[in-house]
């Protein structure tokens, strides 16, 4: 399903929806070039899972944990990986244990780190604010 | 007291001995850039490894250079949180092991405390309270410094770290990494109203957050634009506008800040102090209202664990010691 929102707030309003009745377990896996709403989308997701903290770039810390909402939310940023042995060792399978819902910036950088069962959230720029949003094997957004 | 202090939590790895909190005794750094330079950023096994194989050689030069030994030191002090988990590992677990060896207690530092703390070292008179703004490749935060160890969050970033936006602007622009020196150097070459960036506009209301994502989204599209239209783009020109747009954003929140809390002392801490058009802007708007800026020289205000011994101290005085428990974090509350 392809979905187009025209501001910020409108791609993190996509993500709340999509984010809302996640099971625990899910792992999304966002695929997109810089700058085209990758993070808006995962804060969206933090306040559809009821979670109420500060949803910044875990570029730097590769993972945040927000924790505080029904289950937790596990934001990565693959930016500056090289891929998928390095995941590993910053305890990629132990997040996926953990019983809540991982978001994955940059998964163009592990695609050895899926197992086939992921939603795949794809973004793409149509204008400076336009972003053309797909998302594949995710449940129905109204 | 002499406090052995060590950082690993990015890209240096760093060992120091400090004196009182406030006397550099001796200050190693490691730096793993040129490693990283080829892949455009931080790689964590690759950082955790470096990290493992230098840090006991670091410990013994800084012990050595310190004209100390081991039984000279009456502390051990390491980073513990934020950072790439790995590599926060390595430090805290090396502290951890020193720590019991020597009998001595082990004192865990945030690393943005630190950054606040490198001012103590650069500044012998300087105590709070003040204001400080922390900037850096994962970090923006304006803090008031209450206390030594009192300190609360006035404002931080909402989406993008300040150091971030240089680092993922001068990606698009074919800079290298990481991007805050070749941006500052490009931007002296540009007009610094070659473009007309926005000053994103923060969601909420906390007056002193900030935002660089719709920045950095800004440079990414003006890129594109000049890509697909074969217009040559003005690189330093864009440089320069990149740096005023973020350095403005920064000072008028830190500004206001002082202002409502009515703070004279501005300290400005962290790698993204290193900008030129920050400190001018900075300097130019605390001689404007009467306040006195702290930057400390540049080599203190990258990562290194002279700031991290620094602020050990007064963790140690306000008895914030840890035992062989303590544990690594990505991510932590200041």
């Amino acid at each position: 399903m392809t979905y187009t929102t025209h501001s910020e707030s409108e791609t993190e309003a996509l993500g709340a929806a999509f984010a809302k009745d996640l099971p625990a377990g899910t792992v999304a896996a966002l695929y997109g070039e810089l700058g085209c709403g990758k993070t808006a989308f995962v804060r969206g997701m933090a306040r559809g899972m009821g979670i109420d903290c500060i949803v910044n770039s875990p570029t730097f810390t590769i993972v945040n944990e927000y924790l505080g909402g029904k289950m937790p939310l596990f934001h990565f940023d693959m930016y500056r990986l090289g891929g998928a042995d390095e995941l590993y060792d910053i305890g990629w399978e132990d997040y996926l244990g953990r019983g809540g819902v991982c978001a994955v910036e940059w998964s163009e950088n592990v695609p050895g780190a899926f197992e086939g069962d992921e939603i795949e959230v794809r973004f793409a720029k149509t204008g400076d604010n336009d972003r053309e949003i797909t998302i594949v094997g995710g449940p129905e957004i109204c | 007291m002499n406090i052995l202090a060590f950082e690993s939590s990015c890209d240096e790895t760093a060992a120091a001995v400090v004196a009182d909190g406030r006397k550099v005794l001796s200050d190693e750094i490691f730096s793993q850039v040129a490693l990283h330079e080829i892949y455009g950023g931080v790689v964590p096994e690759i950082a955790a490894r470096s990290h493992l194989e230098v840090i006991s050689l670091l410990a013994d030069r800084a012990l050595e250079k310190a004209g100390l030994a081991r039984a000279d030191i009456d502390a051990v002090a390491c980073t513990y949180a934020p950072g790439l988990i790995g590599a926060v590992l390595v430090g805290v677990n090396f502290a951890k092991s020193a720590a019991l060896a020597l009998g001595k207690p082990l004192i865990p530092v945030h690393h943005i405390r630190g950054h606040i703390a490198a001012n103590y070292l650069a500044f012998p008179d300087l105590e709070p309270p003040f204001l400080c703004l922390a900037i850096s490749g994962g970090n923006t935060m304006l803090v008031d410094v209450r206390g030594y160890t009192d300190m609360r969050i006035l404002g931080q970033t909402r989406d993008d770290a300040a150091g971030e936006c240089f680092d993922k602007s001068a990606r698009v622009l074919g800079l290298g990494y990481p991007g805050g020196k070749p941006i500052d150097e490009l931007s002296k070459k540009g007009r610094d109203d070659a473009y007309d960036l926005p000053r994103p506009a923060v969601h909420g209301d906390n007056p002193y957050d900030m935002s660089f994502s719709g920045l950095k989204t800004a440079v990414v599209n003006l890129a594109h634009h000049a890509q697909q239209t074969g217009e040559e783009l003005d690189k330093a020109g864009l440089a320069a506008s990149l740096c005023r747009a973020v350095s403005e954003m920064l000072v008028s929140r830190t500004m206001a800040a002082a202002e409502a809390l009515g703070h004279r002392r501005i300290a400005v801490a962290g790698g993204v102090a290193a900008n030129s058009r920050i400190r001018v802007d900075f300097q130019a708007a605390c001689e404007k209202t009467g306040r006195t800026l702290y930057v400390p020289p540049l080599r203190l205000c990258g990562d290194n664990a002279a700031m991290i011994g620094a602020q050990g101290y007064y963790e140690f005085l306000a008895g914030h010691t840890a035992g062989p428990d303590l544990n690594a974090y990505a991510t932590k509350e200041l």
